[in-house]
C-alpha cells in the first residue's frame, strides 16, 4: 500500500510509478486526499495497464485499488 | 492511432480549451492596456502589487493588479461550487516561502513568468525562445531531484478561515483601490501605468482563474508530466496557449521576429537562461508554476498562499537591491541573485531527499 496523503501532485503519482516499476504488482492501493492526486494517479495507471476503483473514504480521503490488466 | 488522437481531445479538451482562452485572453489584454508582451504576466503582476503596497520603490512597476485578484477569486469560486475547495498547509511553509521568492527573483531577471514567456515567443521575442531553454533545463534538474524521492514533506487539514484567509485579503486589497485609498501606490509611467480597463482585466482573471482550477493548467506541468509521466495534456495545453498568442499577434500586426528591442526584455542571453532555470527548478520543487500556486491559494491550499507571498516579497527584495532586470540589461545585482538562488534551490533539493522505504 502506498500513503500519499497531504502529498501533492506530482508525489502520488512518482510514488505509485517507482513501485509499479520496481514491484509491479498485480494490485495496489494508493490512498491519497485530493481529487487532482485521483484524476493523476487514475490516468497514469489507466495508461501503464492497470484498471482503477476508487473509494471515497470518510474526510475527504480516497483510496485507490489498482489492478492489472 | 486514430482511436488514440480521439481519446487524447476527450482527455484533455478542457486543459487545451483553458490555453487557448489563455492566450486569446492575454492578446486582448495587451490590446486594451497592458504592457506590450504582458497581457499576462503572473510574476509581472505580483511585482506591479508588491509596488501598489509600497514594499519597494520603483516608481513605474507599482498596480494592484485585477488579474491577480480575479485569478485567486475565480479559482476559489469553482472550487466551492465543485467541493474542491478543501483548505490544507504545512507541506514545508518557509521553505515555500524562500522558493517563491527565489522564483520570483529568477523571473525578474529573466523579466516574465512561464505564461509571459510564452506570450513573449508568440510575440515574437526570441530572447524568450532561450528562456525556453533555461526553463526547460530547470525542470530536468527538479525531475532529477523529484525522482530520487525529494519531497517538502505532507500537509495537514486546515480551518475554512484559513483556506479563505488569503483570497479574501487580496480582494478586501482590491476593494480599497476601487474606493479609491490614497495609500496605495499607482505608477504614473512605465508598465505600472499601462492597464487595460478594470473591469475587463477582472472579468478575464475570473475566467481563468475558474477554468485553471477545473483543468489543473500549469506550465510547468507539461514538460514535467512529458518527461516523467509521457503524458503530454498539459504540454498540448502550453503549445495552444502558443499558437492563440502567435495568432492574435498575427492579426493585430504586433508580431515581430527578432532580439533587439523587444518590450519589456533584454538580450543578454545567459541571464535569460539562467534566469529561468531558476524558475523551472523552483517550481518543479514547489509542484507548480506561479499561475498554478495562485490556483491553489484559491482553492484553499496556503501552502501555496505561503508561496505566493514568497513571490510578492521576493518581487519587493528585487527592486529594493537592484537585481530587477529593465529593457536595458539585467540589474547590477541580477547576475550573483541568480546564482544566489541557483546556490539556495540546489541545498533545498539536497536537504529534501527522503530515503526510500
Amino acid at each position: 500500500m502506498i500513503d500519499a496523503r497531504g502529498l501533492s501532485c506530482p508525489l502520488p503519482v512518482i510514488k505509485t510509478q517507482n513501485e509499479i516499476k520496481k514491484n509491479a504488482p498485480d494490485t495496489l492501493e494508493v490512498l491519497v486526499d485530493n481529487t487532482t492526486a485521483v484524476g493523476n494517479v487514475t490516468r497514469f495507471a489507466n495508461n501503464n495497464g492497470y484498471d482503477v476503483a476508487v473509494k471515497e473514504l470518510e474526510d475527504d480521503e480516497y483510496s485507490l485499488v489498482l489492478t492489472k490488466r | 492511432m486514430k482511436e488514440k488522437k480521439e481519446n487524447f481531445f476527450k482527455k484533455y479538451w478542457l486543459v487545451m480549451l483553458t490555453g487557448l482562452l489563455v492566450g486569446a485572453a492575454a492578446v486582448v489584454l495587451a490590446a486594451f492596456g497592458n504592457p506590450k508582451n504582458m497581457g499576462f504576466c503572473i510574476a509581472c503582476f505580483l511585482r506591479d502589487i508588491a509596488g501598489a503596497l509600497k514594499l519597494h520603490g520603483a516608481g513605474v512597476v507599482q498596480y494592484f493588479r485585477p488579474e491577480i485578484v480575479g485569478i485567486v477569486a475565480g479559482s476559489c469560486i469553482m472550487a466551492l461550487i465543485s467541493k474542491e475547495f478543501k483548505p490544507k498547509a504545512g507541506s514545508s511553509p518557509v521553505i515555500r516561502f524562500t522558493l517563491g521568492a527565489a522564483v520570483m527573483i529568477g523571473a525578474l531577471v529573466f523579466l516574465g513568468c512561464p505564461l509571459r514567456m510564452v506570450i513573449r515567443i508568440g510575440g515574437g521575442d526570441l530572447n524568450a525562445i532561450i528562456g525556453l531553454a533555461g526553463f526547460v533545463l530547470g525542470i530536468l534538474i527538479g525531475i532529477f531531484f523529484l525522482k530520487h524521492n525529494f519531497s517538502l514533506g505532507r500537509a495537514y487539514k486546515q480551518s475554512t478561515v484559513e483556506g479563505l484567509a488569503f483570497p479574501v485579503m487580496l480582494i478586501g486589497g482590491f476593494v480599497l483601490t476601487l474606493i479609491g485609498a490614497s495609500f496605495f501606490a499607482f505608477s504614473a509611467e512605465g508598465p505600472g501605468s499601462m492597464h487595460a480597463p478594470i473591469l475587463l482585466a477582472l472579468g478575464i482573471g475570473l475566467i481563468v482563474g475558474a477554468l485553471a482550477q477545473k483543468s489543473r493548467l500549469c506550465m510547468v506541468g507539461g514538460v514535467r508530466d512529458a518527461v516523467m509521466f509521457k503524458e503530454f495534456g498539459l504540454l498540448a495545453a502550453f503549445g495552444c496557449i502558443l499558437v492563440a498568442v502567435l495568432v492574435g499577434n498575427a492579426i493585430r500586426g504586433t508580431l515581430n521576429w527578432g532580439f533587439e528591442g523587444q518590450p519589456i526584455a533584454h538580450t543578454e542571453w545567459l541571464w535569460n537562461l539562467l534566469g529561468m532555470t531558476v524558475v523551472g527548478w523552483g517550481c518543479t520543487l514547489l509542484g507548480g508554476c506561479p499561475l498554478r500556486q495562485l490556483v491553489l491559494a484559491g482553492e484553499g491550499n496556503t501552502d501555496s498562499a505561503i508561496t505566493v507571498l514568497g513571490m510578492i516579497a521576493g518581487a519587493a527584495a528585487a527592486h529594493t537591491l537592484k537585481t530587477a532586470s529593465s529593457a536595458d540589461g539585467t540589474g547590477v545585482n541580477g547576475p550573483i541573485a541568480t546564482i544566489v538562488c541557483l546556490a539556495v534551490i540546489l541545498l533545498i533539493s539536497v536537504t529534501h531527499l527522503k530515503k526510500e522505504q
